[in-house]
């Protein structure tokens, strides 16, 4: 079978160790466009796959006829519920979204029926004569109308794990987070401030839409090559979707074009196998921009109610905090967005009497899962906007608010467990604020114009008809704090296999790993660790697939920690391994080969001292090292149901930000003039990487202050699914973004290193939107804020 | 109908080498030069001309080909990111995007670079962007992200980008003294 553009081996040979900035060994390809993406897969007679969507969000199906899309020239086949071989339901932790729909529809968008044709467009036109007849269904879109007596009940007879616990059958997942003596601390509180907040939908948008190529096996198995962020949790729901053993399921990543979360829940991976094993051809899909956006999980819209209690001098006395997130229509990740919004609901600071309760909802809105920093960014927009209305009402800095209150290493989360590691959030905020502010009305100052006056910097560019008169400039700050790893008692684990040999007397490292590289730079610490721990210049990257053990996930901030963790480790074991046979081997050549703290640089062993004893080449002759070996980090537990408590995560990661803005409020035009950010992130593995993610996170924050929703309208459809509507931040929209990285090592983590991915996610949004009251005096209540909440119209 | 009422011949040269097609009249450029001509680095991010991934130069003008009907290049000269490199080295604007670590996941990078290359000629040769007021030449960070603005980046490597392409400047005008 011919195949091209599957991912190959990346060779690298080269410099940078742990804590250089490495290149990417993937970077030429990137630049040159020879890296192939999952939607650059092509298999000799290949078949396109299309999927047919509801255009309805709640529906009773009352009929389904493919006939006369079977008639089509070049079609080879149609699929529905009704032909699906084995398993009809998945899902990341519940398994109760179909694969396709069968008697009803529960958000617009969902799949219903499946084409396979010899050309893309002929199998869209195919689909197009699927004839569905649907019966409309009242529609559950929010917690009155998903909680009301007699409301339509999205998923009855639920069976899962959370069903027992939940207040209402559409409530997916519920967590208190209880501490202290509430009533106690009301009556201690001298100044009370109440809010309500609310977050619409944000998307991922990674700009390389779902994509991949199954391709049938001669053994009755299929070969997937897809953009995943975890190829096993994959595997482990294609397999009984499929009516496969699970080794009949093998994966490869594809190259991915973003994830951030869109990619965790499975998108076209069931319907390209169906499709593929049913006709016997290799069956590649590519999601269009619209369908894309309806065809993964978004970030749930939230409503948070908060309540801060405080004494006259600013010290938290008590926090109460309810948040409702918006679930969609199947669960997802639902119950781990809960949790990390309940956990995390305080912020980062010392409170000993806390009663926060987070809930997702089952609804007919698009479901709703995995987004950078997940359940934390709902939460710390509301805080941190308490925070500020705290500062205000108690005449205080609202910085020095914050650092008041700020926990350190030492401190006690509200789930009672202890911060055991750099907890520098005063810091970090200090650095914000120290930082000299942009010169004002830069547009009055321009440079390389020749006119003195610079359309570019006013609000709104080029759209502003003004000289700037109207214009206000105010600064906002905020931090945040997000969890690491997979947490609440998950068996979190990754796997490396290493293998050393020598090529041409040249020693040459395979690293081979299933970690989902999305942009995120995991391939080059990879390749940093085992250059640093085996003293190898080149090294080579196998292809993530399923012949090696999982990676887990790429979310959750979490592969540098534990993919990195495993191969370092797996690193270890090789090393010692080439030690004991060098002793064997050459031991009585010199005395050296008998002391302690031997290690591997520049191709060869050398002692404490720094003594050369041995090339590799000699060491190992024709040998090959070749281990594979799961790394874990250390146990958590689950939250108690009743008062989340409980040791629930493994790490905590901090970032703040100040953000600099000038607003026009009469044409309701903002410039986010700058955005500064510090982040704690351990040890910078990368330090050019870690400033790359920090910048990615600030500004997908600053997308969600003020210009990013999904607009779900008109009987619960997704009503803007485009670039053009759906508005991402432009290169014009990204403000200079000076970043201070502090590496305070967390002792239980590899390297000291902390996950940093998501962090800078977080405390954007409020910060930017704190900016933007200070100019304009606004409650601003709701993000993203929009013009017309600027201007009042 | 008559197949022939629904095809074209069509006239490409394509990173150097001609190419003679028969297409569908309804083919985008984007979609000959991925599926006919296997030429994938220009990349299809929305298929509508809102997010440059599919950045290309035509007649040395950057386009968003995913918005231009292959038959309405008969005798274009076509330049895609597999072609800036001369063979032996990368193009300037390669080599800084490199250097400046300008991308992560890299969906966009095929279509920023040559964005960028095609922004750096039009700077070059003085011509005006939508925000030029006056004569003096335009230059400097704003002016990149002006000239860049048609590319989105949801990785938002955009600080690096505008380093990059800043870096590039003065590299590239050689670069084009020495290649056609
Ligand atoms: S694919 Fe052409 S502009 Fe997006
Ligand atoms: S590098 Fe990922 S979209 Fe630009």
């Amino acid at each position: 079978m011919d195949i091209l553009r599957t991912p190959t081996d990346l060779a690298q040979r080269g410099h940078g160790g742990v804590g250089e900035s490495a290149s990417r060994p993937d970077g030429v390809l990137k630049v040159t466009g020879e890296f192939a993406y999952a939607s650059d897969l092509w298999a000799r007679d290949m078949l396109w796959g299309h999927t047919l969507r509801s255009p309805h969000a709640h529906a009773e199906i009352v009929s389904v006829d493919t006939t006369e899309a079977l008639s089509v020239p070049g079609v080879h086949a149609v699929l529905t519920h009704a032909d699906l071989p084995a398993a009809t339901h998945y899902g990341l932790e519940i398994p109760d979204q179909p694969v396709l729909a069968g008697d009803v529809v529960r958000y617009h968008g969902e799949p219903v029926a499946l084409v396979a044709a010899d050309h893309p467009e002929t199998a869209r036109r195919a689909a197009a004569r699927i004839r569905v007849e649907y019966a409309e269904l009242p529609l559950v879109t929010d917690e009155s109308t998903a909680t009301a007596p007699g409301a339509p009940v999205l998923h009855p007879n639920r069976s899962d794990h959370y069903a027992d616990r939940v207040p209402h059958p559409n409530v997916v997942h519920h967590q208190p987070v209880r501490r202290g003596d509430l009533a106690a601390a009301k009556a201690r509180a001298e100044v009370v401030v109440t809010g309500e907040y609310e977050l619409g939908m944000q998307d991922q948008a990674p700009l390389g839409p779902e994509s991949g190529l199954a391709v049938p096996a001669e053994d009755g198995g299929v070969d997937l090559y897809v953009a995943t962020q975890w190829l096993h949790v994959d595997r482990e729901q294609l397999a009984p979707v499929l009516g496969l053993p699970r080794e009949l399921v093998r994966l490869t990543l594809s190259g991915v074009g973003g994830a951030f979360g869109a990619r965790e829940d499975l998108s076209m991976q069931a319907h390209a196998c169906l499709l593929a094993l049913r006709t016997g051809r290799p069956v590649k899909m590519v999601y269009s921009r619209d369908e894309s956006f309806v065809g993964h999980v978004h970030r749930h819209p939230a409503r948070l109610r908060y309540e801060h209690g405080a004494t006259r001098d600013g010290r938290l006395v008590y926090v109460r905090g309810r948040i409702v997130l918006d679930g969609g229509a199947y669960a997802s990740s639902s119950p781990a967005v809960v949790g990390n919004a309940a956990s995390l609901g305080l912020g980062p600071y010392v409170c000993d009497t806390v009663d926060i309760e987070a809930l997702a909802l089952y609804t007919n809105n698009p479901p709703c899962g995995a987004m950078r920093g997940f359940g934390a960014v709902q939460a710390c927009f509301a805080y941190e906007s308490q925070m500020d209305r705290l500062a205000a009402e108690l005449g205080m800095d609202p910085v020095s608010l914050r650092q008041l209150n700020a926990m350190s290493q030492g401190a006690t989360m509200p789930t009672g467990q202890p911060v055991d590691a750099p907890a520098p959030v005063a810091e970090l905020l200090r650095l914000v604020r120290d930082r000299p502010l942009p010169p004002p009305r830069q547009w009055e100052t321009a440079v390389g114009t020749g006119t003195g006056f610079d359309l570019r910097a006013l609000p709104g560019g080029l759209s502003n008809t003004t000289r700037g008169e109207g214009v206000v400039r105010g600064v906002g700050y905020a931090v945040g704090i997000k969890n690491v790893g997979f947490s609440e008692g998950y068996d979190d684990y990754s796997t490396a296999r290493v293998r050393l040999e020598v090529v041409n007397g040249e020693p040459v490292v395979l690293v081979h790993t299933a970690m989902a590289e999305v942009g995120q730079g995991g391939v080059t610490v990879q390749a940093q660790i085992a250059r640093t721990e085996l003293g190898v210049a080149k090294v080579v990257l196998h292809p993530a697939d399923t012949r090696v053990g999982s990676a887990g996930s790429t979310s959750a901030s979490r592969q540098t920690y534990m993919t990195g963790g495993a191969v370092r480790n797996t690193c270890l074991l090789v090393r010692e391994e080439v030690l004991r046979l060098g002793r064997e081997r050459l031991g009585d050549t010199h005395p050296g080969w008998r002391g302690d703290g031997l290690w591997l640089r520049d191709g060869a062993v050398v002692t404490a001292g720094g003594e050369v004893l041995a090339d590799l080449a000699q060491v190992l002759g024709d040998d090959v090292i070749d281990l594979e070996r799961e790394f874990r980090h250390r146990p958590t537990e689950p939250l108690d149901p009743e008062n989340g408590q409980g040791f629930g995560h493994v790490q905590y990661s901090f970032c703040a930000h100040r953000a600099v803005v000038e607003v026009d409020a009469e044409l309701g035009l903002v410039k986010v003039v700058e955005l500064a950010a510090a982040q704690d992130v351990g040890r910078a593995m990368n330090p050019q990487a870690v400033v790359g993610q920090i910048h990615g996170g600030s500004v997908q924050g600053l997308g969600l202050a003020v210009m990013e929703e999904i607009v779900v309208a008109d009987g619960a459809r997704v009503r803007n699914p485009s670039f053009t509507d759906y508005l991402i931040p432009t290169i014009l929209d990204t403000p200079t973004m000076p970043v201070d990285v502090l590496e305070l090592a967390d002792e239980h983590a590899p390297y000291g290193l902390r996950g940093i991915g998501e962090a800078p996610t977080l405390s954007s949004t409020p910060a930017v939107v704190a900016a933007i009251r200070a100019a304009t005096g606004l409650a601003l209540r709701r993000v993203p804020v929009r013009p017309e909440h600027l201007t009042g119209t | 109908m008559d197949s022939r009422l629904l095809t074209s011949a069509v006239t490409l040269r394509v990173n150097g080498t001609v190419h003679r097609l028969t297409l569908d009249n309804r083919s985008t450029l984007l979609d000959t030069l991925r599926e006919d001509l296997d030429l994938t680095g220009a990349k299809k991010g929305c298929d509508h001309g809102q997010c440059g991934s599919c950045t290309v130069l035509v007649d040395g003008r950057r386009v968003n080909c995913c918005l231009l009907l292959t038959v309405a290049c008969d005798g274009s000269e076509i330049t895609t990111v597999e072609g800036l490199s001369d063979g032996w080295s990368l193009h300037p604007v390669q080599e800084a995007f490199l250097a400046r670590d300008a991308f992560q996941c890299g969906y966009c990078t095929p279509g920023q670079v040559c964005s960028a290359v095609g922004a750096l000629r039009e700077m070059a040769e003085g011509r005006p962007s939508a925000v030029t007021v006056g004569t003096e030449p335009p230059s400097g960070a704003a002016e990149i992200r002006e000239r860049m603005s048609g590319n989105l980046c949801r990785c938002a490597a955009y600080p690096n980008i505008v380093r990059a392409v800043g870096d590039a400047a003065e590299r590239a005008a050689e670069w084009w003294e020495r290649t056609p």
